[in-house]
């Protein structure tokens, strides 16, 4: 009886992992920075855009590194993009603070140093969440949005092939 | 109807044979406790004798009939007040008359079929009791007193092991692997989860039991999914290549046998769940059905001989039972 059960808890045989795979550099590596937000523009006709720097080596990404200016409201069409197409529950934006475009106001109210480092903070979490998930990584909107250096609004929406 | 036997005028009281050398087993109660109770196994009969204490002195006790009664039952939460009888035996002690002193009757069911194992789940109750019936023209004088009776079956013949390779394209691929199909309550889960291909950042895995117990029918269909246990088996990033070990001991959870459909009332399936959580807290997950076995135990000499003769008593009537149970001589020292 004691032989039998021990044939039944003995570890199950694994194969051994090769030197190769055990010291490979990680196959999982996806950074995304948004950094260096530049106010463009004067008086009324401002706006902020941020670096969107991306370095990789998940077969998915076409370049395995880039980097692309773009401005809240893009990512606002990103966002729009993946609710539409994807089947992810697609994280928040940081807030759009419109109260703070109003006019009258004290301060510079959405070019303020602490207002535009908040908001990058935020996108910087936006951006990682979607480009991480195995579902939004498909989407050409993605791709386009991290990777080409405008967005081409007319797009045809769609998923990435596999080549 | 008092249901503890405490009438205005009589006390009723159960006691089973052998309640000392009878082994005893534990259930879980509707709040949450455990209940001790004499176990008891399909084909053995139940006996004992049944005390009616007059609580006035002198003072004679009118009724319509006195009997006793074994019931097997499920009971749905759901549908209070119906209950189900699968088995219902009775036999009469007492005709119409009246009781002037205390009595002491006796009582003997032979070979009772008990087809199903004992439980109390989350929306059903599958019990059986004796219970003991005054009959008056106003209300009746009750005592129920509960048993538990346990399912033993054997090895498998079959007991193939589980593996699998699941994963998302080009995300995650694993294959994991669980030494048997089928266990026993007190077996240990063995086996390994093999990293194929990993470009997600993984965070910790972690196993755990899941039981679903399905009542009803439609219209009133219950599923209720409980986690058992839950525990980690790994910590950090794996690469490709990696393999992971599992050893999860079921001994040391409140499990049940599988039980499926069960008088065509209910179901209890029991499912371990693979999770893999990655940096952005996502959960990648695998369920993996496991049919859990209640095996007999090796029984003190007295109990082994009261099992056999009630496996002999039974196997000579004619109902054949799918999975007899387990022969506990296996050469060792008895």
């Amino acid at each position: 009886m004691t032989e039998s059960s021990s044939e039944a808890t003995k570890r199950l045989n694994v194969k051994r992992q090769t030197l190769d795979d055990a010291y490979a550099a990680p196959a999982n590596f996806l950074e995304i920075d948004v950094i260096n937000p530049i106010t463009h523009g004067v008086a009324k006709k401002r706006y902020t855009d941020y670096e969107v720097r991306m370095r990789t080596n998940l077969p998915v990404f076409k370049q395995k590194e880039s980097s692309v200016r773009r401005r809240y409201s893009d990512f606002e069409w990103l966002r729009n993009e993946l609710e539409r197409d994807s089947k992810i529950v697609v994280p928040n934006l940081p807030g759009k603070a419109l109260k703070k475009q109003m006019p009258f106001r004290q301060d510079d109210g959405i070019f303020e140093e602490e207002f535009v480092e908040d908001r990058r903070k935020g996108l910087e979490v936006f951006v990682n969440k979607i480009a991480g998930h195995p579902l939004a990584q498909n989407e050409k909107c993605l791709h386009m949005f991290l990777q080409d250096v405008t967005i081409d609004k007319n797009y045809v929406p769609g998923k990435i092939r596999n080549t | 109807m008092n249901f503890l036997g405490f009438g205005q005028s009589a006390e009723i009281d159960i006691q089973l044979d052998g309640a000392d050398t009878r082994k005893t087993a534990e259930i879980r109660t509707v709040d949450d406790r455990k209940d001790k109770l004499l176990l008891y196994y399909d084909g053995e009969g139940v006996s004992g004798k049944v005390n009616i204490t007059l609580k006035k002195a002198g003072q004679k006790l009118e009724h319509q009939g006195i009997k006793v009664e074994f019931i097997g039952q499920i009971e749905l939460f759901y549908d209070r007040g119906n209950h189900h009888e699968f088995v219902s035996l009775v036999k009469d002690l007492a005709r119409p008359g009246d009781l002037t002193e205390n009595t002491t009757f006796s009582f003997d069911f032979a070979q009772v079929e008990k087809p199903y194992e004992s439980y109390t789940g989350n929306n059903v109750k599958l019990r059986y009791f004796v219970r003991v019936v005054i009959s008056r023209r106003m209300s009746d004088i009750v005592r129920e007193q509960d048993i538990i009776v346990h399912s033993l079956s054997t090895y498998p013949d079959v007991n193939n092991s589980i593996k699998m390779e699941v994963g998302i394209e080009d995300c995650l691929h694993i294959e994991f692997e669980y030494n048997k199909s089928k266990y026993h309550l007190k077996d240990t889960i063995v086996g390994k989860i093999y990293f194929l291909l990993v470009r997600i950042k993984i965070k910790h895995m972690e196993l755990a039991i899941i039981k679903r117990e399905m009542s009803g029918s439609t219209p009133s269909l219950f599923q209720d999914s409980e986690t058992i246990a839950k525990f980690e088996i790994m910590d950090g990033a794996p690469v490709r290549g990696e393999s992971i070990p599992i050893r999860l001991f079921l001994a040391g959870y409140d499990l049940t046998p599988t039980m499926k459909d069960i008088n065509k009332k209910f179901s209890v399936r029991y499912f371990l769940n693979l999770v893999l959580v990655d940096e952005e807290e996502r959960r990648y997950f695998k369920q993996q059905e496991i049919i859990l076995w209640r095996k007999g135990e090796k029984l003190r000499k007295g109990q082994q001989a009261q099992m056999t003769n009630a496996m002999q008593q039974y196997t000579a009537t004619s109902v054949v039972r799918v999975d007899p149970v387990d022969d506990v001589s296996d050469g060792e020292d008895s």
